[in-house]
């Protein structure tokens, strides 16, 4: 990985918070690398398989081009004659952020089939990758499949960050309850524990 | 000039490849699969008349004589056929001994037509002539120095030399010169002595892209090619063992060419990436980009809307919210109104235009595979062209 990344040409926005530059970046030159044809294997026979994943013809494989608009936010597009491949790395601020984002990948690359494009394991060093191959260009409309990505790249970055908010506010809400109990069980020692265990269920149904 | 493109959708997914026969009343083409298909021009459109299946793989190229009125296919099974059309009206294959040990790529008949050349992804090309004895078809193999997958061919009008584009992004100029069936060639700019396999020439295309299309002036004293770098070179050369008298290169903002042709010694047209065909015209001291045959940022009265979305907002309900609306839209038709989609480009910079729809503004909603000459004038300059894409429409043109 650390050779394609140093041989790769970086851009880096000189505004890391702006989304937009970053995205369009991301659309423009996923544009130009969807250019794909039909190519059967110069290498084996009667095969016909994405020359990015072989790697075993170098003319058939463009430089791959790294975009990152911040140290750990950056796309990886590796182009091909007939596929390319795209691989995401989310943004991780803290721990909360990285166990979010691994089960988040994780239950979609176990459903990498209804997503077709989606690669069932993402490239080391990058949480989600995406295989588009000429089949995939063929059957579906080009600009949509752009679409689709920066779409994706950026719900991703909101579904996480929601998610983050909800689980701060669900840790706060059982925190809160539970010391609630606590400090009526240390002010009224008297108070059975049952009565407080249901005091506590119903604290989590609101 | 200005006169629409006539467009017939004859497929769902993509066209690999097609040709017509010599009077345009046929068209043999391929729907992304292993089988053949032979449409009849009827006064709406094109009815299927035959199916030729012999091959198992896709196949990527099909060219047809003019004169003889047969069809040669080759395929990514690694196999060609020549069909001849029996007095029945039945199209018999005869096999081709290729000797190649990957796919076909590419297939073209000389201008006589008693030779066609293959390109493979076996770094060959095999240069195939009729044997009487044994009633089949033997190739001879051009191999040096070909280093990867010929991607295109093309005859020079002299039926000797051919040249090859492929994709360790050079395109060369080769004799395919068969002793028996060849009268010895006039002297041409590009050599003198020809025998089989002498390199004409060999040129890099300007970035280092695949070479996806070659294709001689109709003179043959001029080589145009695409590559993936998104540009077009045209090539004149000077004499045999002399640096080519000038190397014009037409460098574009839009994506890559993947097919071109010649409209007269003067103009080529390309097409490719950008959905469009575009007209390019020039000579020995340079060539320029003289307009798009399919503008999407010129003014055409589009077809109305649909009219379902019309409907539901003067229906009366409690669901008839702009919310409701755009979701059922984006659930039914695809639509998506939200700006997100900043695909507002449009012209040749790069991707065309959308409509409200979410379709290009252009004829064709996918990379163009295929652009040829359909029509010529009286002056012998190409009058109409015709254009197949991936997205299974096919086109004809005026320029």
């Amino acid at each position: 990985m650390i050779p394609i990344a140093s041989s790769s040409r970086v851009y880096t926005s000189a505004q890391s918070n702006t989304l937009r530059p970053y995205l369009n970046a991301v659309r423009s030159t996923l544009t130009a690398a969807l250019t794909l044809e039909n190519f059967s294997s110069q290498v084996v026979e009667r095969h016909n398989y994405p020359e990015v994943e072989a790697g075993n013809s170098q003319e058939t494989l463009l430089q791959p081009l790294l975009i990152s608009r911040n140290e750990s936010e950056r796309v990886l597009i590796e182009p091909s004659i007939n596929s390319i491949r795209l691989s995401i790395c989310i943004k991780q601020a803290d721990e909360i952020e990285r166990i979010l984002c691994k089960k988040f990948t994780r239950f979609m690359t176990m459903r990498a089939e209804g997503f077709v494009i989606l690669r069932r394991k993402a490239i080391p060093g990058y949480d989600i990758s995406f295989l588009i191959t000429n089949f995939h260009s063929e059957t579906m409309l080009k600009h949509k499949l752009v679409d689709f990505i920066i779409q994706f790249m950026e719900d991703v970055d909101k579904e996480i960050s929601e998610m983050k908010l909800s689980l701060n506010a669900r840790a706060r809400i059982v925190a809160e309850s539970y010391l609630v109990t606590v400090s009526q069980v240390f002010h009224n020692p008297s108070n059975h524990t049952s009565s407080v265990v249901r005091k506590t269920d119903l604290e989590h149904e609101r | 000039m200005s006169v629409a493109p006539e467009v017939h959708q004859l497929s769902i997914g993509p066209l690999t490849a097609a040709a017509f026969s010599p009077d345009r009343s046929q068209l043999a083409t391929c729907a992304n699969n292993n089988d053949v298909l032979i449409y009849n021009k009827t006064q709406d459109g094109w009815d299927l008349s035959a199916t030729l299946s012999e091959h198992d793989k896709l196949i990527t190229a099909i060219s047809w004589a003019p004169r003889t009125n047969r069809i040669v296919t080759c395929s990514q099974d690694r196999n060609a056929y020549v069909w001849t059309r029996e007095p029945s009206g039945e199209w018999k294959p005869a096999l081709v001994l290729l000797r190649i040990n990957r796919a076909a790529t590419c297939v073209k008949w000389s201008p006589n037509e008693d030779k066609f050349a293959v390109g493979s992804g076996a770094r060959t090309i095999a240069v195939c002539s009729f044997d009487e004895e044994n009633n089949w078809w033997v190739s001879k193999h051009l191999k040096k120095p070909l280093r990867s997958t010929v991607l295109s061919i093309d005859w020079h009008p002299n039926n000797v030399l051919i040249a090859a584009g492929s994709a360790d992004a050079k395109a060369r100029v080769f004799s395919a010169f068969i002793k028996g069936i060849d009268a010895k060639p006039q002297p041409s700019a590009w050599g003198e002595k020809l025998p089989f396999n002498t390199v004409c020439g060999e040129f890099n295309s300007p970035n280092g892209g695949w070479v996806h299309d070659v294709a001689f002036s109709p003179s043959g004293d001029a080589l145009a090619f695409a590559s993936h770098d998104a540009s077009i070179t045209v090539v004149y050369p000077a004499g045999p063992g002399e640096p080519p008298a000038a190397i014009q290169t037409i460098r574009s903002i839009s994506l890559p060419y993947v097919s071109l042709s010649f409209l007269t010694e003067t103009s080529l047209v390309a097409a490719g990436h950008d959905c469009q065909p575009v007209l390019f015209q020039g000579g020995a001291d340079g060539w320029v980009m003289t307009k798009s045959l399919d503008d999407p940022n010129a003014t055409k009265s589009l077809t109305p809307q649909a009219t379902g979305a019309a409907r539901a907002e003067g229906s009366v309900g409690r669901l008839n919210t702009v919310a409701f609306n755009r979701f059922k839209q984006a659930d039914t038709r695809g639509q998506s109104s939200s700006s997100s989609s900043g695909g507002s480009g449009g012209g040749l910079s790069g991707a065309p235009g959308q409509t409200a729809t979410g379709e290009l503004k252009t004829v064709h909603q996918n990379t163009i595979t295929h652009v040829d000459a359909y029509e010529w004038k009286n002056d012998g300059a190409v009058g109409k062209i015709f254009t197949i894409g991936k997205d299974g429409r096919l086109a004809v043109w005026n320029v």
